[in-house]
């Protein structure tokens, strides 16, 4: 559904290149992790398949069209929550009112049911909000636009602890069907739960691009105790005995990714 | 729900579903959440809580009515307790022979200990 093939990007006036030669395929109906240290091109990703930045060479697609060209059938589809954003001097009634034409699935019971869920009414006035609140109306928004695509940069940030929770019960309960959603983060833990998928960027390519079910059916990750380490594939100390991934065996239960460790299990090269 | 780091969540998730049945909350033929709403009420992917559904009814403990969700199979929460005593018996009854061998813990004092709470 988004193809992004042989992309090479910088930012005007950088020497280095935030992705040369890249291709990432991404399928629809799946909640896909994007998980990266700082500087790895998270965000820029994110941005590419919006349009909102376009690649020096070779070509980010949606359903068959370069997103660069901002088609209205294309931008229709795809709607993109920054981490960083203002809103206009209005309230959201009246932004809704204006912004709604652009999207023609959008849905007043999925606007409501989110406002509900995170304990907001629709006369708010959008500059007057906290950083938190002004991210929960806007992704109350993105999700009643029901685009096939939505992508977030770092939702749960400025999110207090029972909107985190808001959160995950607005994306399981909207997210229908065929969407796709796209999630930056390095809040691990705000998420873990929701992923079928799991992206991890270094910078200019894929360290890991995988599903949780291959994860879970390739490795075990368990606690155990120092004397018990010799198939493991990297282990981290831990207050439960060491925090260890290895093989899985033939016969035995899956067990839970530990999402963290196999972050920096990838990122040391162990897997 | 907070959920541990030794099973998956699927798994969980089906456990979480038979507690409910044990302790009576669901009765025979009584009809169980939607995958969706219990996806909704955890917080999980929905996927997950469908691999959660399908294994509880491929060991039959549910079943589903096309068009109108699933339902508790009569005689569920029989099964259930077989199973889960043959899960302790296999599984949790070595670890804990194991443990009383290390700490040179006799039967006699569990038969002593457990007669206590009797």
């Amino acid at each position: 559904m988004i193809e992004v093939n042989n992309i090479s990007f910088k930012y005007a006036g950088q020497k280095n290149l935030v992705f040369d030669d890249f291709s990432l395929e991404l399928k629809q109906d799946n909640i896909y992790g994007l998980l990266g240290k700082n500087g790895t091109g998270k965000s820029t990703l994110l941005y590419l398949i919006a349009g909102l930045l376009r690649p020096k060479k070779g070509t980010v697609s949606f359903d068959g069209i370069e997103t660069k060209l901002r088609k209205p059938e294309t931008l229709q589809d795809i709607f993109i929550v920054p981490e960083e954003f203002d809103l206009p001097a209005m309230t959201l009634d009246e932004y809704v009112k204006i912004n709604r034409p652009f999207y023609p699935l959008f849905s007043t019971t999925v606007l409501e049911g989110c406002l509900k869920d995170f304990e907001l009414t629709s006369d708010v006035k959008l500059n007057a909000l906290s950083m938190g609140q002004k991210k929960k109306v806007f992704m109350a928004f993105a999700l009643a636009t029901n685009t096939k695509v939505l992508l977030m940069d770092e939702p749960t940030n400025g999110l207090d602890i029972p909107s985190k929770s808001q959160f995950r019960k607005v994306v399981t309960q909207y997210m229908t069907g065929d969407r796709t959603l796209i999630i930056s983060t390095h809040q691990v833990h705000d998420v873990e739960q929701l992923l079928d998928h799991i992206l991890i960027l270094s910078p200019q390519k894929l360290l890991l691009n995988a599903s949780v079910a291959e994860i879970t059916e390739k490795y075990t990750f368990e606690y155990r105790t120092p004397d018990n380490m010799e198939d493991a594939l990297y282990a981290e100390p831990s207050l439960q005995g060491n925090a260890v991934i290895a093989p899985r065996k033939e016969g035995y239960a899956e067990t839970q990714v530990n999402l963290e460790l196999l972050f920096n299990a990838v990122n040391e090269g162990k897997i | 729900m907070t959920f541990t780091n030794e099973k998956p969540i699927y798994i969980q998730m089906a456990d979480r579903l038979c507690d409910e049945i044990l302790s009576g909350v669901y009765k025979d033929d009584d009809r169980i959440p939607s995958v969706r709403e219990y996806a909704v009420l955890l917080e999980v992917n929905t996927n997950t809580a469908v691999k959660a559904y399908e294994q509880l009814a491929r060991e039959e403990v549910i079943y589903n009515k096309r068009g109108l969700g699933y339902f508790v199979t009569p005689g569920a929460k029989k099964q259930i307790l077989k199973a889960r005593k043959q899960e302790f018996m296999k599984e949790r009854l070595p670890e804990l022979f194991r443990q009383m061998r290390l700490l040179d813990i006799t039967i006699e004092d569990i038969t002593s200990e457990w007669a206590k709470t009797a």
